[in-house]
């Protein structure tokens, strides 16, 4: 009796058992088909933008008007854009595949600076024509690639689970799939190295990065006694000091120092101008308004002997305040020359300089009297826009020119834009909505 | 013309006798002494915001975060009343604002919290407000173009990655993310660059999901607002742990903690 009990329970048992077991199986192959499912869709997703994109580049090449280009352009860059989000949806981190990202992102900074220029005054020039020209064939070769690549693909079953695995265990032997993107890649790099003098190489690359840092180079043991004397340290022996590597922007000390609280600074070699000053430690109860906090981010940026910066943000994130200030040269808001200061509200401590964007481009310019008056460019605004506030400013613009601008603050339909235009010609450089608040998830649970 | 001011104000006593028993019992509250201004968050900004809104500036959600409305508002009031216009709610500026409107604390904050599905269950105003933490306002300041679910996805990652290095550390891996999101080769949004397969070993093992604590958020906010003591970086990696040969070619900018950055 017993035993036949025993085995009937063994039995459920086991039979339980076996349909979780069953179930467990199941929801793993859900699992996996859904993970494989993405890369699919951005597999072939990728491989019709690059079939699209080709044949719009082509399209735009039989094209004259500006009035036609410019939304073709913009197109294309969209184009560009959403196959670059392919491509990094894809498991291809371990292959290079890099070359073909920046050949697409290079037709994508073609065709939008192209996009945005009046092209029935300022037409394309012969080189710009090459140009693109020289974009329809790589495109051409990476489509036939690809599209050859997805029928293999598509024909065989292939799975991109498997193509994960082949690259995670760096047993790349035999699948089609890498080979296909090796392809591709190396196709694109034969025109790359051709292409290395091209015009948009040069706009992207900025070559003024912190050449107008002043000062002589500083030893590893000034930059102790600066930093002892900045933080107040009493035992110098706690400070952590390191040099900068080979491919940094601009040389470097790394300061660190641990006492109660964590300090680090980034200071630059010539001169032993701070770049950037971090402080960690638990903030108490707020005790300063953020406006007390301001006086203090003033008064500290005075120390430093940075003149003229003028506060045009301020916002509060839990107990801290953070306060940006652009450079004011002659009553002109210089915004590539801005300064981030952090100031704990409960004591009024200084916890953060951020002087990355200053350092790099800081210098006297001359700024040339606007061409158009206030009352003239205003009429370059949305009329609806009603405008709050202005100031002359000088901003890096779309094509990362600096250009003189009227900056307008205003409203419209209770949103808050600030508006530059061109203080010369009139041109709209750049509108932006402004934010800055959200509401709070966690408190409207 | 005369009519309407006397009604006006028989209604105005009218209301003034209903409240006036209850700010007896708690004493009406006014601005606290510090000044106030764009950016700010707490009591004295519901306060501002529910005075602005009283006499008609402020048209906005009272919500405790000093924002461009408010700040708009605040300087109309300035203009109207003839004061310096400054957008700063200093001591003359609050005082003119009291005597010209009123502010009942409980009332303001009780609507405040309370969400549209609730109001039918008219019963438990009070409750509500106790159960609302104190000091929270119904909405943060973020940093232009971030919402908190990116700065949330942030940390997420930034606590996967780096929960054991220093500060600054933290704060770099959080800047190789936002790097890479302006870099060329890399996807075009902080999720993109997150997700990218095979991109974070927090990503790939689920360590992402583990909850971050207040350091990782605090760490994100700083490489948000401009701080990058990774120097630019697009790379890091823990030399004990790393299996790809390449990363080793990468031009190296400095090493913080366990993490190597590089280009």
């Amino acid at each position: 009796m017993i035993r036949s009990i025993l085995i009937a329970v063994l039995a459920v048992g086991i039979a339980g058992i076996s349909y979780w077991g069953y179930k467990e199986h199941e929801e793993k192959n859900a699992l996996l088909i859904h993970a494989e499912n993405t890369y699919q869709r951005s597999f072939h997703e990728l491989s019709y933008h690059m079939d699209l994109l080709h044949d719009k580049i082509g399209t735009s090449l039989a094209m004259n008007s500006g009035e036609r280009l410019s939304p073709q352009f913009v197109d294309i860059w969209r184009l560009t854009s959403q196959a670059l989000t392919n491509v990094g949806q894809l498991p291809l981190t371990l292959l290079p595949f890099n070359k073909t990202e920046e050949f697409l992102s290079n037709i994508g900074d073609f065709t939008y600076k192209t996009a945005i220029r009046n092209l029935d005054d300022d037409p394309l020039t012969d080189d710009e024509i090459k140009a693109l020209e020289s974009y329809y064939k790589q495109a051409a070769n990476i489509k036939d690639e690809l599209r050859q690549v997805q029928y293999t693909s598509l024909e065989n079953n292939l799975r991109w689970m498997d193509v994960e695995l082949a690259l995670a265990t760096q047993d790349q032997a035999d699948n089609t799939i890498i080979d296909g993107f090796k392809t591709v890649e190396k196709k694109v790099g034969e025109f790359a190295e051709g292409d290395e003098g091209s015009l948009l190489m040069q706009t992207s690359v900025k070559d003024h990065e912190f050449k107008y840092l002043t000062g002589e180079r500083k030893s590893e043991q000034d930059i102790r006694d600066f930093s002892k004397k900045l933080f107040s340290i009493k035992d110098d022996q706690n400070i952590n000091i390191t040099k900068s590597g080979e491919g940094a922007d601009v040389q470097t000390f790394s300061v660190s120092y641990k006492d109660g609280k964590s300090v680090y600074m980034d200071i630059t070699q010539k001169g032993a101008h701070p770049i950037s000053i971090l402080v960690d430690r638990p903030i108490n109860e707020k005790k300063l308004s953020l406006n007390d906090g301001l006086l203090a981010a003033e008064k500290y940026l005075k120390q430093f002997d940075y003149p003229n910066m003028e506060v045009f943000q301020t916002q509060q994130f839990d107990n801290e305040g953070v306060f940006s200030f652009t450079y004011k040269q002659d009553d002109v808001r210089v915004y590539p020359d801005s300064m981030v200061v952090k100031v704990a509200l409960d004591n009024g401590d200084i916890i953060g300089l951020n002087a990355n964007n200053y350092l790099m481009n800081h210098h006297e310019r001359k700024i040339p009297k606007p061409k158009l008056t206030i009352e003239e460019a205003q009429k370059f605004v949305n009329g609806n826009v009603h405008i709050q506030e202005e100031h002359l400013a000088i901003i890096e613009n779309d094509l990362g020119e600096e250009v003189l601008t009227y900056e307008f603050l205003g409203v419209l339909d209770d949103e808050t834009f600030r508006i530059f235009i061109n203080a010369n010609d009139g041109i709209e450089e750049k509108v932006e909505k402004l934010t800055g608040t959200e509401t709070n998830f966690e408190a409207n649970l | 013309m005369n009519y309407k001011k006397i009604s006006l104000i028989l209604l105005f006593s009218f209301i003034m006798t209903i409240t006036v028993p209850f700010s007896f019992s708690k004493p009406v509250q006014a601005f606290s002494p510090q000044v106030i201004q764009h950016g700010a968050v707490g009591d004295d900004v519901i306060e501002l915001q529910a005075r602005l809104a009283y006499i008609g500036f402020y048209h906005g959600k009272i919500d405790g975060v000093f924002g461009w409305s408010t700040y708009w508002a605040l300087r109309n009031f300035q203009y109207e009343f003839g004061m310096d216009i400054d957008g700063i709610a200093g001591e003359k500026t609050k005082a003119k604002l009291v005597k010209a409107t009123k502010y009942n604390e409980q009332e303001t904050k009780a609507k405040m919290y309370k969400t549209p599905n609730q109001q039918t269950a008219n019963k438990q105003p009070a409750k509500q407000t106790e159960k609302a933490p104190e000091q929270q306002t119904t909405a943060v300041n973020v940093p232009q173009g971030f919402s908190q679910n990116d700065i949330k996805l942030m940390a997420n990652a930034v606590h996967g990655e780096a929960r054991g290095e220093p500060y600054e550390g933290q704060v770099a891996v959080a800047s190789v993310i936002l790097n890479r999101t302006k870099s060329s080769t890399f996807p075009n949004t902080v999720s993109g660059v997150i997700f990218e397969p095979r991109a974070f070993t927090a990503v790939a093992d689920g360590q992402i999901w583990l909850t971050p604590n207040e350091t990782a958020r605090r760490a994100v906010l700083d490489a948000i607002n401009g701080w990058d003591p990774s120097g630019n970086a697009l790379y890091y990696f823990n030399p004990e742990t790393a299996t790809s040969p390449w990363i080793w070619t990468r031009p190296q900018i400095k090493q913080i903690g366990k993490h190597i950055f590089c280009k």
